[in-house]
């Protein structure tokens, strides 16, 4: 399994330089990055905001650059992510905490649903190439074209108000306490259903062309006459033998295009107040809540490597080349 | 097409478009495009109001007077969306021209040269492919002291190369192992030369489609960045009119017209961006055209679709 | 004649639509008999594999047969119109009548799915009531026929050198044990040596299961050494049909004997290697009269007008390996009447 092992040391080196990125971003600023900050928020900073950000930097202690990354690390591995300031005085770990749940129920399950979708449709679409199918095509480039955020708000706009079934802000009735029981989740799912169409109609729209793409070049294999020439049938044709063979590109890019798609969809959280990391982001930014705008950026980039890791496998699953021979 | 090798040779002329601008995706793509960058040059000028400027209509649906309704502070939001072009316009065109800069030194070189060097390289664009940019950028950003148009631009310029060094490199790895490149080779002209007039002509369509793709992306991400507030509320573009849109409640006052025209031009922006890579796609590989007519009719009278697998029978009289 | 299995009339095959179209094919004529070997030969661009798609209607788009008939001859039936089939009769009649083995070696071959998969999913598309168990015991079988291991059932395409992969891809033709066996440049990525290995025991194959095979290759010599009866295609159209001695021997064609003489001799005198001058016609522009004449070191005024017309050549003795002897070219006067 030596592919597997490579593609392994790579997301560790990717994971090492993410980290090492993240602690010299603030580090590259001339100066006191601390007071620069201080300036940019205009005075909206409490002391204490102002001495959890000496202590996330290590600038409380007259320590060299070396000396504060190894700390960096040694914080780093206990968990600790320093302390947020729109929380004041939870740790960005518990704020983390609070919101990656959400974020990866909804970002996550959608984007592997709308890669899904999309593939499927995509299928069709290229296999009955010069039909009816091919009128989607400038609709959903027209669609890939918007930006996710900006189809929420007409979302909310046209389908939310007094008396929808839709609600336009949060991820539960806010009259119920959050727990494993059946009210909870129908409220969940209420809540989540309109976000979720979100991100699946404007994530879907690029996968369904790409897949057409691959499918009309896929037709034309020497594999899929050969096919045709066999007599069997139009459903084996299709998809045991063109959309199998097409579907490894598209897997390949699902995982290349990853961190573009959470980057997007983590916007909707925003339009949608869904209290997943995407929001609070958001108000990290607003708050210029450094320390927990950092650890959202670490757990964001751990999570796309990992599910990078997983598309990798995916892969190695669905083309026995990438496999070793014996 | 190994299956059938005449195929090839035997495509009419008259259905060979071989001219670029002769796709009707390319052209539409390019009309937009063009539209958009006069807006970019002249906006400010044939805009009606300063976009700033507060007026006693406040919170106005579209009128006469108004095209896009007005703000919350009797702001009109047509000369918003016209002024804000500029800013994306410039925005996109600066972090497309620096991306495209860096994939194609970081994605020829290490597809070219070969060594430790060369897969340091690649191994640092995977890393920045892997990174989601989104984050990385707000990050960055909120970081900076300045953030003005050009900072956001060169920040998104420098995060977002590494998709198109990638492609390069690939192809770049490709045409290296062509005959008339390893012609040249053995004739001993030198590798620069070799880089810039045997390699480089040969990946001007990846190179076009790299950078109208970054564009796409600069574009979104600079109004993300406008609508989340990172970057400088106080100048105009599309993402800030989506940001006091959305900061002051336009949705639940119902005042649509606040954000539909930004998105609008985003979409018709991006769109516009896509048509034109579309054209590229489609100039480079030929089995993605449309091929002209895919309906036939038969001499009995039913309409059958050309497709592979299963060849159409006209049933003519012979001639 | 009686012992066909299929027959082609008059097929007109065209490549687009309308007045763009290039006519690939022209008033093709040809009759396969049964458990012969029929080699189609010609320069790329002659028709030769348009012929071969064109009659089990694989060509890709814009390729469309414009008019027409193959009649395939059925064990005590009717002859039936493969142009003139629904998709769904189309389907059956695939493989299980007409197999084709293709060109690319490396490309026939589904790289995601094992060997196993695809030699039994032809028999399962075939025959709804065959078990798992029947099928895997009929692909071991075509494996050895074709002296492969059984145990490369389980391997992946990649894993097979190109001999093998197209020794696979002439075992999955004989699957269902159909009567014609449609050969398009089979073995030419391969080396020589196993080239004639896998033609060998083609023939040998054909012996014993009693097949048809259409043949179709650039290499002339090949077809000598392999095939029964010649078609050379010119153009899109046939110039000459022979038995593969009588047209080695004594060649009628100029276009024949140039093809003939761009090989040497496999046995008795020396010949002079001469190959043929010029480039096969652009098929957007084919010469007037015969198409053959711009490249012809025999033509005379006449070639460039008059297309001569595929018949019996006068005064020639009807040997029997004379037997559809046809020829079309103007210094040879052919028989109204044709064949």
């Amino acid at each position: 399994m030596s592919y597997l092992l490579k593609r392994i040391a790579f997301y560790l080196f990717t994971a090492w330089a993410a980290i090492t990125i993240n602690f010299f971003v603030p580090r590259l600023i001339p100066g006191d990055p601390v007071q620069a900050l201080i300036t940019k928020s205009r005075g909206q900073m409490t002391t204490e905001a102002v001495q959890s950000l000496y202590v996330l930097f290590g600038l409380d202690k007259d320590e060299s650059v070396i000396e504060q990354y190894f700390r960096y690390w040694g914080q780093l591995l206990r968990g600790d992510l320093g302390l947020s300031f729109t929380f004041f005085p939870s740790p960005v770990a518990d704020v983390i905490g609070d919101g990656l749940p959400w974020t990866v129920g909804l970002v996550g399950i959608t984007t592997v649903v709308g890669f899904l979708i999309g593939t499927a449709a995509g299928t069709v679409v290229g296999w009955r190439r010069g039909s009816w199918a091919d009128l989607l095509i400038p609709v959903t480039t027209f669609v890939s074209s918007i930006p996710y955020f900006w189809l929420g708000l007409i979302a909310i706009t046209l389908l939310t108000g007094r008396g929808s079934f839709f609600p336009a802000s949060g991820a539960y009735d806010t009259g119920l306490v959050p727990g494993w029981d059946w009210e909870f989740i129908g409220s969940t799912l209420r809540y989540g259903l309109l976000p979720a169409a979100t991100i699946l109609i404007s994530s879907m729209s690029g996968w369904i062309l790409s897949m057409r793409n691959m499918m009309v070049t896929v037709a034309s294999e020497d594999y899929v006459t050969v096919a045709h020439a066999k007599g069997l049938s139009e459903r084996r044709v299709m998809v045991g033998y063109a959309a199998r063979n097409a579907l490894l590109p598209n897997v390949s890019g699902f995982a290349l295009s990853l961190g573009f798609i959470v980057g997007g969809t983590l916007l909707v959280e925003i339009v949608f107040s869904y209290p997943g990391l995407g929001l609070q982001l958001f108000q990290a930014v607003g708050a210029k809540d450094y320390p927990l705008m950092q650890g959202i950026f670490l757990i964001i980039t751990l999570s796309v490597l990992l599910a990078n890791f997983l598309a990798d496998v995916a892969y190695l699953v669905l083309d026995p080349r990438t496999r070793r021979e014996g | 097409m190994a299956v059938v090798p005449t195929t090839a040779a035997v495509t009419p002329v008259k259905r060979r478009k071989p001219r670029f601008v002769a796709n009707p995706k390319a052209t539409t793509g390019l009309a937009l495009m063009g539209f958009f960058v006069l807006m970019a040059v002249i906006g400010p000028w044939i805009a009606p109001y300063d976009p700033s400027e507060r007026s006693s209509d406040l919170l106005q649906p579209p009128s006469g007077k108004h095209w896009f309704g007005t703000t919350h502070l009797g702001q009109d939001i047509f000369s918003q969306v016209l002024v804000g072009t500029r800013s994306v316009m410039l925005v996109g065109l600066i972090a497309g021209v620096v991306a495209t800069v860096l994939a194609v030194l970081v994605g020829v070189t290490s597809g070219y040269l070969s060594g430790a060097g060369a897969e340091g390289l690649s191994a640092l664009s995977n890393v920045f492919l892997v990174i989601p940019a989104l984050p990385l950028i707000i990050i960055i950003t909120s970081t900076l002291p300045d953030t003005g148009n050009i900072t956001i631009a060169l920040v998104i310029g420098f995060t977002s190369w590494a998709w198109g060094a990638r492609v390069l490199r690939a192809q770049t790895l490709s045409l290296r192992r062509r005959d008339y490149v390893e012609a040249a080779r053995a004739t001993g002209e030198s590798t620069w030369r070799i880089i810039l007039f045997e390699i480089m002509p040969n990946l001007t369509a990846v190179i076009a489609s790299g950078f109208v793709g970054t564009v796409i992306f600069a574009v979104i991400s600079e109004i993300t960045l406008a609508f989340i507030g990172v970057s400088d509320a106080g100048g105009w573009n599309w993402g800030t009119v989506l940001f006091w849109a959305q900061s002051q409640q336009a949705l639940a006052q119902g005042a649509w017209w606040w954000f539909v025209p930004a998105g609008l031009a985003i979409a018709l922006l991006g769109t516009a961006l896509s048509l034109v890579n579309f054209g590229i796609d489609e100039f480079v590989s030929p089995r993605l055209r449309g091929g002209g007519k895919t309906r036939v009719k038969t001499a009995d009278g039913r309409t059958v679709r050309m497709r592979v697998g299963f060849t159409p029978v006209l049933g003519e009289e012979a001639k | 004649m009686s012992d066909a299995v299929l027959e082609v009339r008059d097929l007109n095959v065209d490549y687009g639509l309308g007045d763009d179209a290039v006519r690939a094919l022209r008033d093709v004529n040809l009759t396969l008999h049964r458990g012969e070997v029929l080699g189609l030969a010609g320069e790329s661009g002659s028709g030769k594999s348009t012929l071969a798609y064109g009659l089990t209607r694989l060509l890709p788009p814009p390729g469309v047969v414009r008019s027409g008939e193959v009649f395939y001859h059925r064990d005590g039936g009717d002859p039936v119109d493969v142009l003139r089939m629904s998709h769904a009769e189309l389907r059956r009649f695939r493989w299980a009548e007409t197999a084709i083995v293709f060109q690319g070696a490396m490309n026939s071959l589904n790289p995601v799915h094992r060997i196993a998969t695809q030699l039994t999913d032809v028999i399962k598309a075939h025959d709804a009531r065959s078990t798992r168990a029947s099928r895997l015991d009929r692909a071991r079988e075509l494996l050895s026929l074709v002296g492969i291991s059984a145990d490369r059932l389980d391997s992946y395409p990649h894993q097979l050198s190109g001999g093998m992969r197209q020794r696979v891809m002439i075992g999955m033709a004989l699957a269902l044990e159909p009567k014609v066996v449609i050969m398009d440049e089979p073995t030419t990525a391969l080396d020589v040596v196993v080239q004639r290995q896998i033609l060998r025991r083609l023939v040998d194959l054909r012996e014993r299961l009693g097949f048809s095979v259409v043949f179709i290759t650039h290499d002339l010599s090949l077809l000598i050494e392999f095939s029964d009866r010649i078609a050379i295609m010119y153009g899109g159209r046939i110039v000459e049909e022979a038995a593969s001695a009588r047209l080695y021997r004594d060649p009628l064609h100029p276009y024949s004997q140039g093809l003939l003489n761009s090989f040497p001799a496999l046995r008795g005198p020396k010949r002079e290697l001469t190959g043929i001058p010029g480039s096969p016609p652009d098929l957007r522009a084919m010469p007037s009269g015969c198409a053959f004449h711009p490249r012809c070191p025999r033509a005379t005024e006449r070639c460039g007008v008059e297309v001569p017309v595929l018949g019996v050549p006068e005064g020639r003795v009807q040997h029997s390996d004379h037997r559809g002897r046809t020829v079309a070219c103007l210094l040879h006067p052919v028989h109204d009447n044709g064949f």
